[in-house]
């Protein structure tokens, strides 16, 4: 990790990187717990139509996000089953490293940021691909949705 | 000592009774000297919200996977592991977990590499006793570290390679456990997909598809005896117990599901596990597949 990357990446996920980088291997996944348990409940208009969110396929368990573009600033919305703690983390992790952010710097977040917060061995790379797959796919929406104008 | 049998008219049946446990017999048997209760579970952090009481746990991927040499544990980590939970070789060993217990049918093959010899699972999994409202807890047990032997793995008799999966073409059955769409080869390409990923969608040659869901009830729980006959036997696949059976998914671990509904529900005699499954299979150099319904021809070169 270079000074450069630590400077660019956005200070809340920033600071959720050092936050996890600071604990010890078991102590990030009870950290990654808290995160699971701050997802927040979608907004009613998601609760209501849940078409509006997309599937994430990568993730094992059945996870449905959704990034919009208001005003010009990225939040992304996203909800996965209780039965489904890990998922609910990085889902937030997302959820609150993004919110707020303009649509230029939610598409300049490394894809790799998942790879980089110290859970590679604590999870395995293979869940943390779920990750990735919310951040590709909500960089994704935010992109249409700039080009939609 | 092994804790004693679960003597459910259902599990009776089974061809080896001594392999699978009701949630009725391990609310019973929770505290017995003997037995550890096992979680293994497709989340991480499952057990962690809360789990059977007692239970430790064992997590397929960071625990029973050796990074760097992309295999399991070799005997030393294996003993290592099991001693540091309070397993000892003698030890009735109880595994559940989510997901219908695919982990923790995982996590059983795997024990059984290592030819552990009383290793149960919870029948209906870490779903039915939350449903029936038993007891869970977020206490994390500290057991006392036992000594374990150090045993080598046996990858003969349990599991099968790529290889062993090519020499098996056209000389025995093979049972894809995956969903219909992705035996067909329908289902692979995925926008956005990352690393994780398979090249070709399709099967392995003369592979029969019967999805792994196909063994369960509604509750979870294994289907009786006769229903899994009727499935897998005459009537249905028309396996024989003294086929020499391979059976196969994505990366092994539905597919464990399957092995142990043949080899301890069943009493079939030879059944493998390709652990490396449709993950490498349908990314290896030089290995045919098949793409569509049928289960199609052995190449003539392989």
């Amino acid at each position: 990790m270079t000074d450069d990357a630590a400077t660019e990446l956005p200070p809340v996920l920033a600071e959720i990187r050092d936050d996890f980088l600071a604990l010890g291997e078991r102590d990030r996944l009870q950290l990654l717990l808290e995160f699971s348990r701050e997802l927040p409940d979608l907004p009613a208009r998601y609760q209501n139509s849940p078409g509006l969110l997309e599937r994430v396929e990568e993730c094992q368990s059945p996870v449905r996000a959704f990034a919009e573009v208001e005003s010009g600033a990225v939040h992304l919305y996203a909800t996965a089953p209780p039965e489904a703690p890990t998922t609910r983390g990085f889902a937030s992790i997302l959820a609150q490293g993004l919110d707020g952010l303009t649509p230029e710097q939610a598409l300049a977040v490394p894809d790799d940021y998942p790879f980089t917060i110290g859970l590679t061995n604590a999870v395995s790379p293979l869940r943390l691909n779920g990750m990735t797959g919310i951040l590709l796919r909500a960089k994704r929406q935010i992109r249409e949705q700039v080009a939609a104008g | 000592m092994p804790a004693p049998l679960d003597t459910t008219e259902k599990i009776a049946a089974y061809a080896h009774p001594d392999r699978l446990v009701s949630t009725g017999w391990l609310a019973e048997h929770l505290h017995d000297e003997d037995v550890v209760v096992v979680e293994s579970d497709e989340d991480v952090l499952l057990y962690e919200t809360g789990h059977i009481p007692g239970a430790v746990k064992v997590d397929w991927h960071t625990d029973l996977n050796d990074p760097d040499l992309r295999d399991y544990l070799d005997g030393k980590g294996f003993a290592q592991l099991l001693g540091s939970k309070g397993i000892s070789r003698d030890t009735t060993v109880v595994l559940y977990g989510d997901k219908n217990n695919w982990w923790a049918a995982y996590s059983a093959w795997v024990f059984t590499l290592f030819g552990h010899e009383d290793v149960r699972l919870l029948d209906g999994g870490r779903g039915k006793w939350i449903a029936e409202g038993r007891e869970t807890t977020t206490d994390v047990p500290a057991p006392e570290p036992v000594e374990y032997p150090v045993v080598e793995r046996d990858d003969e008799t349990i599991r099968a390679f790529k290889e062993d999966v090519l020499a098996h073409l056209g000389n025995g059955p093979l049972v894809d456990i995956r969903s219909p769409q992705e035996f067909t080869g329908e289902r692979l390409h995925i926008p956005d997909y990352p690393e994780e990923g398979v090249l070709r969608g399709g099967h392995i040659p003369t592979a029969r598809n019967v999805p792994w869901a196909t063994a369960v009830a509604g509750d979870g729980t294994y289907k009786s005896r006769e229903e899994l006959e009727a499935i897998y036997q005459e009537g249905g696949l028309g396996l024989s117990t003294d086929d020499d059976v391979i059976t196969y998914c994505r990366i092994g671990e539905r597919s464990s599901h399957t092995w142990f509904a043949l080899t301890y529900l069943l009493g079939f005699d030879k059944v493998r596990n390709y652990d490396g499954s449709w993950t490498e299979w349908g990314n290896a150099v030089r290995v045919p597949i098949v793409k569509g319904a049928e289960p199609g021809q052995v190449p003539a070169r392989v």
